[in-house]
């Protein structure tokens, strides 16, 4: 019997603009990606007529894309290196951040500042240096050379240092009252209290690693070292640009990407408005 | 012996002091109440107590055993802090059984004690909720649990009834002060609030600016207060201070007050020449037509707050304001003059110079 109240019916014009502004930011980010998805199931000799539908879709370019060792390998390096830089990330900027935020010692404010300062210096100056250093200890072309310039990042660290200073004292004081040890109190109390921080942080991190392109190009020679985007590259240009292998390949290396998204965009947009809140 | 004893203990941050040697020996399962304003160094002192604050200077001893250079969690003893402090990612069970983290005991020996905790606090229904799902008398009835379940020798509550409002604090006090009496432990509580501390306390230590003004139990300090501060810190409504003069007459001193001249009972040393003269409200009483008293003020009612059992008039006399009571059911009207009458036995004296009692 009841009807709709007039208030719910009525649509303000600020509303309907604002949802067209929507719609036109998110049919520009959809787009090209819809694009990839689609080229990914054309025939070769579809590929240049630009048509948004395959005429006859295939799945035959992600057989031959999956029947490569090469790109399984390369996913898996990269799978590998962002799972572990990611965990390397979540352990020890938190393990900073709450030294930080928590203990008063001498130079605290020297050291944050002196971490906060790297976040200004453009990754793209600190590539020679990583290089150097990582050819005068002999990680070029390793594993670990893609992975140590990741390991701690200051991003990571002054989002984990703010977010502990929200943890009350008093839960870490009962904590030292009820007997546990100072890491103990970190991993088994402050932890836990920050796993929202926790979340956005590894979700961060993972997604940068996963789609990092230049470091892990000059770093790596050998091609089963290669991570999915600079193997994607390498893709490109020995398949003399065959688009429907490069669509497809970047189509199964979105995948992660989109399921770590699918499954934690709570975290991640909870992540993005409380970094705002506490940065 | 669980008694707690603090000698000359010295609180500094930095260049200011902020606890001046305290001296104060608590007995084994005493309950005493640190009261005083805000910054007085009461918290810090019960920090001290629980080894979170260095100590600068002086002695903690707990149950016969200094602890100056012990950790907290060896000086066996518990804290229940004012935000509770209950681990939200836990739940109530993990919460009290937090509270056994270094005792070694087998897991159904842990059981047991976490469930004869939460039996003796209502808890037993809510043993596996989250904290989030619980009201703040519940979750300061785990903050208690979790204290409770290792048996320490003493415990340390830092206003732990402060975020509650006003009819689960008088409820919790009932059951904190249940809890003691079965428990027969040291209790050490910390409050601003002088009715906590009038209703629990065995004894009541009264602090200002980092000392120890006044310790005694709690009508003790109603009845014959050290100082102004703490005249007019215990006891509700505040007491009233007047300034008088005194003199003295063949050998009899008298007290001039607002135009009263009231004999003094005989003294074993003289007065100042300027006093002041405390009168609590509840013994400062709204005088019928024709009644009189030693001590009678004049004034015209600016506001009447009627309590139910009583009312209390505010007066204006002098420049200020003075507060009296009256009949709950015959109060006076707003803007009407009245006669305020308080007998000899109602006067407090200070010294005016000092502030300290005669």
């Amino acid at each position: 019997m009841s009807a709709a109240s007039p208030m719910a019916l009525r649509i303000e014009p600020g509303r309907i603009i604002a949802w067209l502004l929507l719609f036109g930011g998110g049919l520009l980010m959809v787009t090209p990606l819809a694009f990839m998805f689609a080229t990914s199931l054309k025939d070769s000799s579809e590929i240049y007529d630009l048509a948004f539908f395959p005429a006859h879709p295939t799945l035959s370019n992600y057989v031959t894309v999956l029947s490569d060792g090469r790109f399984l390998r390369w996913f898996a390096n990269s799978f590998g290196i962002a799972v572990a830089v990611t965990l390397s990330n979540v352990f020890f900027d938190s393990l900073v951040g709450y030294t930080l935020a928590k203990f008063q010692f001498r130079g605290r404010y020297l050291v944050f500042i002196a971490i906060l300062s790297t976040l200004m210096i453009p990754t793209e100056m600190l590539v020679i240096p990583w290089y150097v250093m990582a050819k005068n200890f002999g990680w070029l072309d390793s594993y670990w050379g893609i992975m140590f310039p990741g390991m701690m990042t200051a991003f990571g660290t002054f989002l984990m240092k703010q977010f502990f200073e929200t943890v009350p004292n008093d839960f870490l004081e009962a904590a030292r009252i009820d007997g546990l040890n100072e890491f103990a109190i970190f991993w088994r109390i402050a932890l836990p209290l920050v796993t929202p921080a926790l979340s956005a942080l590894a979700i961060f991190t993972f997604l940068s690693n996963w789609t990092a392109f230049i470091w892990p190009l000059i770093v790596t020679t050998s091609k089963e070292l290669y991570t999915l985007p600079v193997g994607l590259t390498s893709f490109a240009v020995e398949s003399q640009v065959q688009w429907e292998l490069i669509m497809t390949g970047a189509a199964l290396a979105t995948l992660p990407t989109l399921t770590v998204f699918l499954l934690l965009q709570r975290y991640i947009v909870r992540g993005v408005v409380l970094a705002g809140l506490k940065g | 012996m669980a008694g707690i004893e603090l000698q000359g203990l010295v609180k500094r941050y930095g260049k200011t002091q902020v606890v001046h040697g305290i001296d104060l020996t608590i007995e084994d399962g005493e309950f005493v109440v640190f009261v005083g304003p805000s910054g007085c160094g009461k918290s810090t002192t019960l920090r001290m107590i629980a080894g979170l604050e260095e100590i600068d200077g002086g002695t903690i001893t707990i149950a016969d055993r200094p602890v100056n250079r012990l950790e907290p969690k060896e000086r066996n003893i518990a804290m229940v802090f004012q935000n509770y402090a209950i681990y939200p990612h836990m739940s109530v069970a993990e919460n009290i059984g937090f509270g056994l983290y270094t005792a070694k005991l087998d897991k159904a020996e842990k059981r047991r004690r976490i469930e004869e905790t939460a039996r003796i606090l209502g808890l037993e229904p809510l043993l596996e909720r989250k904290p989030s799902a619980l009201s703040g008398g519940q979750r300061q009835r785990v903050a208690i649990g979790r204290a409770m379940v290792r048996d320490p020798a003493a415990f340390l509550f830092d206003e732990p009834l402060s975020n509650l409002d006003a009819q689960l604090r008088a409820q919790m006090r009932l059951e904190i002060k249940r809890l003691h009496q079965r428990l027969g432990r040291t209790i050490v509580f910390v409050t601003h609030d002088q009715v906590e501390a009038m209703t629990l306390a065995d004894r009541i230590v009264v602090m200002r600016d980092g000392r120890i003004l006044q310790v005694g139990a709690p009508m003790e300090l109603y009845e014959k207060p050290a100082d102004v501060f703490t005249a007019r810190f215990i006891g509700s409504p505040t007491m009233n201070i007047l300034p008088a003069k005194t003199s003295t007459a063949d050998g009899k001193a008298k007290l001039e007050l607002a135009g009263n001249t009231i004999a003094l009972p005989p003294r074993p040393t003289a007065l100042p020449a300027e006093v002041l003269v405390g009168v609590r409200p509840q013994e400062l009483r709204v005088l019928a037509p024709g009644e009189t008293a030693d001590l009678v003020l004049t004034g015209k009612v600016a506001v009447v707050e009627p309590l139910g059992s009583e009312t209390f008039v505010h007066v204006e006399h002098g420049d200020g304001l003075i507060l009296a009571s009256a009949p709950a059911k015959a109060p006076p009207f707003v803007g009407h003059d009245v006669r305020l009458g308080a007998g000899i036995d109602a006067l407090r004296l200070f010294d005016a110079a000092t502030e300290r009692a005669l």
